[in-house]
């Protein structure tokens, strides 16, 4: 019976983890992506201080600044629950999302050599996703 | 000036993701909920060590965003990427975290997609 409870426990945690993960992973390519879309489309100016403060006030701009500050926060939530060296090949797979999104939207040639990248942070993140996602002693489970 | 800056931005973010990790596993298991990230919010102004993480993110981003100016994104990313290979090593080292080989290889293999990705 012991073992059963500390495998769902295990299980409820595991999807704990993905469900922050997944949430951070999307706030971040929402963000940039917003981001980059603001900064390409802003009317021209004199470059300067001014220029990027008024750059600010660009609603795609702004919405990707919050984006970008909320996945700061997600991702502190997500490495209360995993390990650091867990934490950060997994994220990587926000570079095949940001090729893929620059690809589709901000029209952006994507070469093969850049699709390989992606499929081998694909297949370690995997790996790596793969491994119990906190081996620290000291955490309350 | 550009390895200066690659300098940089590499210490900075090794600094602050070891910040950040060490003082979120102290913190115990948080939410994502709305009141979860405004406690978030909260506990970044109230924890010194987590100020210093967000300080180290803010370098480290601004020096990226130099680095990008003076030099492509094909040698940026890929030199962002070196702050990869010393974070995992002090998450092992400093951290006490457990690193199998599973996990190291799937990290060398993320490593080596991001060089291409970069280049």
């Amino acid at each position: 019976m012991q073992t059963i409870a500390a495998e769902s426990k295990r299980a409820a945690s595991v999807a704990k983890v993905v469900v922050v993960l997944l949430l951070f992973i999307a706030l971040k390519a929402v963000g940039n992506l917003s981001l980059a879309w603001g900064m390409k489309h802003l009317p021209a100016g004199p470059e300067g201080p001014l220029f990027y403060l008024k750059a600010m006030f660009d609603p795609f701009v702004a919405m990707g600044i919050i984006a970008l500050i909320l996945a700061v926060l997600v991702r502190l939530a997500l490495l209360s629950l995993a390990d650091l060296s867990y934490v950060l090949p997994v994220t990587a797979i926000g570079y095949v999302i940001a090729a893929y999104l620059g690809k589709t939207f901000l029209h952006e040639t994507v070469s093969g050599r850049r699709w390989l990248g992606t499929a081998l942070i694909f297949i370690g993140a995997a790996l790596v996703g793969s491994t119990t996602h906190s081996t620290t002693g000291d955490q309350a489970q | 000036m550009i390895w200066t800056l690659v300098a940089v931005m590499v210490i900075a973010t090794v600094l602050s993701d070891l910040l950040q990790s060490h003082e979120m596993k102290r913190a115990g298991e948080q939410s994502v909920h709305p009141h979860g990230l405004m406690r978030l919010a909260r506990m970044i102004a109230e924890r010194r060590r987590l100020i210093l993480a967000i300080a180290c993110l803010a370098v480290s981003f601004f020096s990226f965003m130099l680095l990008v100016q003076i030099a492509p994104l094909s040698f940026a990313v890929p030199a962002s990427s070196a702050s990869f290979v010393l974070e995992t090593a002090l998450a092992k080292l400093v951290l006490r975290e457990h690193i199998g080989v599973r996990r190291a290889a799937g990290a060398l293999i993320v490593l080596a997609g991001v060089v291409l990705v970069g280049g």
